[in-house]
């Protein structure tokens, strides 16, 4: 293959540079519909699950398909989406927040022909293209991270995990038979590029080994002083090191102090943390974003670690699925999960949800842990 | 024939969620056959190997990417996360494997046109390998060599008007909700804002003078659907001030059962009938409802304007007029001191295009002055309140101190007291205090 220019050159590098640009403006995006009732919309329904329409002052109408989707998706899949557009939206799509596609027409006759569209494209291996689905009182396509296929601190893989996990709940991405739709997010370490920490369930990577220590190239690679800066429990110090008989420059690591978050490797490339045994899986819930009834709530441990079990995770998507099912059976109608096991009381949530209870779960960093202990008589006996 | 064997990536192509093996798969064999006769500028078999790198981590059960790697373009210093795969003999395709953030438009509305546009220059130029999109709302170009950098920057910039994203120690791009485009909770045009301050802080967002990162998000309401409240720096939530209003008739059509509550959300299960009293007015956090002779009130005084009525009984609840947004400050993920939701700092303020914002940019750039003063290195902005006290970020940006600032007061004494609030000061002579008590 040879080298063809785009007209940039490199000897020039100001000449013609056109920067700080930004992105696109939104509304030459915007299809006949949006661009004509923005601003103006007056209520919507979910007319089946995937199938949303929203009903502007004028009377016009705009119906929604949603369809689920991999976020890792090549240009191959990305035309096939442009095709569907062209075909049934005059070339207009867009994505959600949640990394779901979603397909606007104007009339109400254009919505089968385009759901029955998606829902007949297959992948060679079987599974669906553009399933369709993902809203109201059900599971919505999960955000995730990258992991294992791009990313250099990951305790888990993040797309795969995903695809499990989707496959064990898809009927629940079809369906809304759940109290109040229900966020699941994927991080791949606690870095959390994901910002699971407020999900209804949050899946998390987690290390559970201290750094090695690459003596031989850390103080050439790193910077020890930012290494040291970097730790929050200051369990890193700066130490000399005999290596192949010469004294190096290096740190040590106290390991007892050190909580695995990582963020020594992030500024010290000769700290690695990964290991297949000490890296797996956290499991969070309780977690909302939303304002609505009660204040946005933080994700609580509820399994401090399950292995790494390649390629479908099979314990952690049972565990996910048996909290879907308590939480579906025992919960109120809009009660999210976080809600439901306030309500009850999180001893009882462990027992309904058949989880065991270790010391690990209970809160020790800082002052914020006080807060989680239980100061009152009050509590709930359990079997 | 594929040119790794992926025996544990082949077990996630059955099951019924889009198989993203089954997409790599088909992406690699349209490079190997090339009908379109590109002269590819990356490997033919980049995503060959990209699939035989993932195989090797799930036998492994680690990553096989190696530490970041200072890569960029020209005056930028975001927009490109440089990549290499620590296995370059085995996997040569991805020896180089950059990221290439492109800022998405708000709103995250596409033409056809402008996608085809950008895979004709990634299946060219790069991996054919994408994110729609990243976390923080950027496509993800994933996967392309370092003499390639400069020339998709040219090309996006020349050909599609079309700039990178950020990354590294700058503004992030920022990312908005539907909002108004199509919703009709929005309290403001979160595009147009989203858009607008994009724009104008390209400096911040692409050359990084930052502590750390700092991210911009725009939720329409408070549903928060873009997750501002837990995630943002600066979260920018709709709110308003007057009256909900209510249409009693529509009202009556969900009690007597002609609308599906919360816009037919719950349809999946019998729940019973709609009832307004358990489902409504009981549920109401403040307890501001009433429904009494057929006629829903509601006590906008007392009325904390959580959402729930209006999610449950969308035709017959509207938002208020008087519209305007709440401003969150400090929310970040646990790295490194926990992770924090944001705390409300403006109760409210209006969302006005027509002077460009600028009550919003008097909030944000006398928080860049006292972050940029004041923070350490990797500080985000909720760690340097939480270290300094939420009291100077008051200081920092003049805003005073208002009840709804706290959840409840302090319950600890320990304050610092300023000499200036104290009075005849802090300073005292030790002799004249001995006139009056021996030692």
């Amino acid at each position: 293959m040879a080298f063809v220019s785009s007209g940039y050159n490199p000897d020039k590098p100001m000449e013609n540079r056109n920067s700080d640009i930004g992105p696109r403006k939104f509304d030459e995006f915007y299809p006949e519909v949006i661009k004509n009732n923005k601003g103006k919309w007056l209520y919507h329904e979910i007319l089946e699950p995937g199938v949303l329409v929203h009903v502007a002052e004028s009377g016009d109408k705009v119906f929604t398909v949603r369809a689920g989707g991999a976020r890792l998706m090549s240009t191959t899949h990305i035309r096939e989406i442009c095709e569907l557009a062209d075909k049934h939206c005059s070339g207009h799509v867009r994505f959600t927040t949640r990394n779901n596609i979603e397909f606007m027409v104007d009339e109400e006759s254009k919505v089968k022909p385009l759901k029955d569209d998606l829902e007949s494209r297959k992948f060679a291996g079987g599974s669906f293209k553009f399933p369709v689905g993902g809203t109201g009182a059900g599971v919505t396509n999960i955000i995730h991270t990258q992991g294992w296929i791009h990313c250099h601190t990951p305790a888990t893989d993040a797309s795969g995990p995903v695809k499990a996990t989707m496959d064990v709940l898809f009927d629940d991405f079809k369906n809304m038979r759940l109290p109040a739709q229900l966020r699941v997010s994927l991080a791949c370490c606690l870095n959390m590029c994901g910002a699971v920490h407020c999900s209804d369930i949050a899946i998390l990577g987690y290390h559970r080994k201290p750094p090695l220590l690459d003596h031989e190239y850390l103080d050439k690679m790193c910077e020890i002083p930012l290494a040291i800066a970097a730790c929050p429990t200051a369990a890193i110090k700066p130490a000399k090191v005999e290596f192949k008989g010469q004294e190096v420059k290096s740190v040590a690591v106290k390991e007892d102090r050190c909580m695995f978050c990582g963020n020594c490797y992030t500024m010290c490339p000769s700290m690695p943390l990964a290991d297949k045994d000490g890296d797996g899986i956290v499991i969070m819930a309780g977690g909302k974003v939303s304002n609505r009834i009660s204040a946005p709530k933080f994700s609580k441990v509820v399994v401090a670690f399950i292995p790494n079990e390649a390629p479908r995770w099979p314990t952690t998507t049972k565990v996910i699925k048996n909290m879907i099912e308590a939480y579906s059976d025992n919960a109120n109608k809009y009660e999210r999960l976080g809600e439901w096991a306030e309500r009850i009381g999180w001893e009882r949530f462990f027992e309904i949800c058949e989880l065991d209870f270790t010391h690990h779960l209970i809160d020790d960093f800082r002052d914020a842990a006080y807060y989680t202990w239980r100061q009152t008589t009050q509590f709930k006996f359990t079997k | 024939m594929a040119k790794h064997e992926t025996p544990l990536l082949d077990q996630l192509e059955s099951g019924p969620w889009p198989s993203f093996v089954s997409d790599l798969k088909q992406e690699a064999e349209k490079r190997a056959k090339n009908e379109a006769g590109l002269e590819l500028q990356i490997p033919v078999d980049v995503v060959d190997d990209l699939l035989g790198v993932l195989e090797l981590s799930f036998k492994h059960g680690k990553t096989h990417w190696k530490h970041g790697g200072i890569v960029g373009v020209f005056g930028y210093g975001g927009g490109v996360i440089g990549r290499y795969c620590d296995q370059p003999e085995m996997f040569p395709g991805v020896a180089h494997f950059h990221t290439v953030r492109v800022a998405q438009p708000a709103g995250k509305y596409y033409t056809t046109k402008y996608l085809k546009e950008l895979c004709d220059l990634w299946d060219f130029r790069g991996s054919g390998i994408t994110n729609m999109h990243g976390s923080t709302g950027d496509i993800i170009l994933i996967g392309t060599t370092t003499p390639q950098l400069e020339e998709i920057f040219y090309e996006m910039s020349h050909n599609m008007d079309q700039d990178l994203g950020g990354s590294g120690s700058n503004l992030r791009t920022p990312a908005d909700c539907i909002g108004q485009s199509r919703c009709e909770y929005a309290c403001y045009d979160t595009q147009d804002i989203c858009h607008h301050l994009t724009i104008e802080y390209q400096d911040e967002l692409h050359r990084p003078a930052f502590p750390y990162k700092f991210k911009f998000k725009f939720d329409g309401c408070p549903n928060c659907c873009v997750a501002s409240i837990a995630r943002s720096d600066l979260s920018f939530i709709g709110t308003w001030k007057d009256d909900i209003r209510i249409d009693q008739e529509a009202v009556a059509g969900y009690v007597g059962g002609e609308f599906l509550p919360n816009g037919g959300a719950h349809a999946g299960r019998d729940w019973g009938a709609f009832d307004i009293q358990k489902e409504v007015v009981d549920l109401c956090p403040t307890g501001c409802m009433k429904y009494e002779g057929k006629k829903l009130q509601i006590n906008t005084r007392e009325c904390t304007r959580c959402m729930h009525c209006i999610n449950v009984m969308p035709r017959a609840l509207r938002i208020g007029q008087e519209t305007g947004c709440s401003i969150l400050a400090g929310a970040k993920a646990p790295i490194l001191d926990g992770a924090q939701m944001g705390s409300l700092l403006v109760p409210f303020v209006e969302v006005n295009p027509d002077n460009d914002y600028q009550a919003i940019k008097d909030v944000i750039e006398p928080i860049w002055d006292w972050w940029m003063e004041e923070g350490k290195n990797r500080e985000r902005l909720g760690e340097l309140i939480k270290r300094q006290g939420f009291q100077r970020l008051l200081e920092a940006t003049g805003i005073e101190p208002v009840p709804q600032h706290v959840k409840e007061p302090r319950t600890n004494p320990y304050i610092f007291w300023k000499e200036e609030e104290v009075e005849g000061g802090w300073t005292r002579d030790i002799d004249e205090f001995r006139k009056d008590h021996k030692r």
